[in-house]
């Protein structure tokens, strides 16, 4: 009986353990970027620019560019991608080809992300001339999107039942009127959650427009697709590694990190919320 | 709307479905097509021989691989022994021992975990991991493979966590209860029957979480210190292939060797990742069988 005792609490403290582990390095994480980058937050630290070497300032710039920035990658990517799960599950006849298709998309969601960034300087910013500016670098986030948004609005749509869409060719609606008044609306929740993600994950992200057009540091702002931005991930790449004064602006990356962090978690916790919603009317 | 322009613009919009449909295929298809056609540039300049059997990656002269190719597996297999018996463990825990109010707390968090930008995970590399390793093994700075692994193993946790759960819950109940009948109990049922019948899956949740590992990129260039040279332990500074993209594609002049010679190894990386990625999915297939 001792030893079966004995045997009983190792196992738990092996398994739970583990979980434990797993669950405190968010903690961790939280724990160290939130301590000392609240005390960087202000009003004036996300609505003004980088001063006197980028040691003095805000990151108004490296905000608005990542929302122009995300806002380009939305753009591009939810409508192609959304035609393109429309296409895949209303319309094309499942074949070897479609099956290819699909296979071929779920891998380029496993494609490195830096990847997508040579792609995308040979194809946007050299091939199609247009230079390093937020709109190749969006359009590569676009790309990088893709497969996720096609991926999550095909599992959207097929959990629509197939007698919904009967009932409505029945009555005589075409096909496009049933995808549009029928099928879409139901699934518009569940496309929503996967493109709130999929731009969450593409706002963190740095490699992919490491060469396609972040800078430094930019004087003002434009509304000019052509321009060179700021980016918040960029940012604080920057500032960790590439500055001179790193032990000096260590402040201002943390709070960088913080706002970059928080953004991401806002998106999430809205995508959580549709899903949970979604799942509970089911 | 009389039916004959309600069917025009149904078979129009069929029409702009196809084509989107192709269009993101096309370009999809295009990133292969772009690696691949740089790499044959690459390799007119520079044998294939040297670029597989060198043992030095100077941009200037030598264009070896082999370094790049073996920091980057070290950085990742050391991220696997650290994240997959943590992820299994946990993955064991939450199926079969937590209650399900717990489930719904901890599940979230692990994906909030996945939520987190690299460059931040990169960020803490520097200011937390590296001091502590550097206090730890008495070192001079902790930019080096360790620090990379440390980093790697929080980030594939979610995906190893997730798919190894699915797996292990896919093992029919009726494998649990007949292990109980012989008289085991919960642990030995756990260990020798429940984890051995989802191995498949786990192996499935190993590959898918070691593809993430292999492509990472902002982590390892900023925690891992990028010498670029082999390896000896995992207290060495190693350097990437996806961080020797990051460094120097920046400053390399349009369609040099240099230039192709990363599309190359970019291109290498690419089949090693889908090979892993497409290894991880035959077996998330099996997996998937086992329901039926």
């Amino acid at each position: 009986m001792e030893r079966k005792h004995f045997v009983n609490s190792f196992f738990w403290f092996i398994l739970g353990g583990s979980t434990l582990i797993v669950v405190s390095f968010l903690g961790i994480i939280l724990w160290d970027i939130f301590s000392k980058g609240f005390s960087s937050l202000s009003w004036a630290f996300i609505s003004s620019f980088p001063r006197d070497g980028m040691t003095q300032g805000g990151i108004l710039p490296a905000i608005i560019g990542t929302v122009l920035l995300t806002l380009i990658t939305t753009l591009f990517s939810v409508p192609f991608g959304v035609a393109c799960a429309i296409y895949l599950n209303e319309y094309a006849k499942p074949t070897l080809l479609t099956n290819i298709i699909r296979a071929s998309i779920r891998n380029l969601a496993g494609v490195p992300s830096i990847i997508y960034g040579l792609f995308g300087l040979a194809l946007f910013v050299q091939a199609l001339d247009f230079g390093t500016s937020v709109l190749s670098a969006g359009l590569t986030l676009g790309l990088l999107s893709l497969p996720y948004i096609i991926t999550t609005t095909e599992e959207a749509l097929k959990r629509i039942p197939n007698s919904l869409r009967e009932a409505a060719l029945a009555l005589g609606v075409t096909q496009f009127e049933t995808i549009k008044d029928v099928v879409l609306p139901k699934a518009l929740p569940g496309i929503l959650t996967g493109v709130i993600l999929t731009l969450s994950r593409a706002a963190g992200e740095t490699a992919p427009i490491l060469f396609t057009g972040v800078a430094f540091f930019i004087n003002g702002i434009s509304a000019s697709p052509y321009q060179e931005f700021m980016a918040l991930p960029y940012h604080l790449y920057m500032l960790s590694t590439q500055h001179n004064e790193i032990e000096q602006v260590r402040p201002l990356a943390y709070g960088t990190a913080t706002v970059l962090i928080l953004v991401v978690f806002s998106l999430n916790s809205m995508a959580f919320y549709l899903r949970f919603k979604n799942r509970t009317q089911d | 709307m009389n039916s004959r322009t309600r069917e025009k613009i149904d078979s129009l919009l069929k029409l702009i479905f196809k084509g989107a449909g192709f269009l993101t295929i096309t370009l999809l298809a295009g990133i292969f097509f772009l690696l691949f056609s740089n790499s044959i540039l690459f390799f007119l300049d520079v044998s294939p021989l040297d670029f597989f059997t060198g043992s030095q990656w100077d941009p200037d002269t030598h264009f070896s691989i082999i370094p790049l190719l073996v920091s980057t597996f070290w950085v990742a297999i050391g991220s696997m022994l650290l994240a997959v018996p943590l992820g299994v463990l946990t993955a064991a825990y939450l199926s079969e021992m937590a209650p399900r109010s717990l489930q719904t707390v901890l599940k979230p968090i692990i994906e909030m975990l996945a939520a987190i930008p690299s460059v931040a995970i990169g960020f803490l590399g520097i200011v937390l991991v590296g001091p502590g390793l550097a206090q730890l093994f008495g070192i001079q700075n902790g930019l080096n493979a360790l620090n990379g692994s440390v980093l790697l193993a929080v980030m594939a946790l979610p995906t190893i966590v997730s798919i190894s759960e699915d797996a292990i819950n896919a093992v029919p109940k009726s494998h649990r209860e007949a292990s109980f009948a012989l008289g085991a109990n919960k642990w030995e049922t756990l260990f020798k029957v429940t984890i051995p019948a989802a191995f498949p899956g786990l192996i499935a949740a190993v590959m898918l979480g070691l593809g993430r590992a292999l492509g990472e990129t902002m982590t390892v260039l900023m925690a891992t210190g990028n010498s670029a040279a082999i390896p000896r332990g995992f207290l060495d500074s190693v350097r990437t292939i996806t961080a020797t993209i990051a460094i120097e594609m920046g400053e390399v002049p349009y369609q040099t060797t240099h230039y192709f010679a990363l599309f190359a190894i970019a291109g290498l990386l690419f089949l090693i990742t889908m090979v892993i990625n497409l290894t991880g999915e035959f077996f998330a297939n099996r997996l998937r069988k086992f329901d039926a």
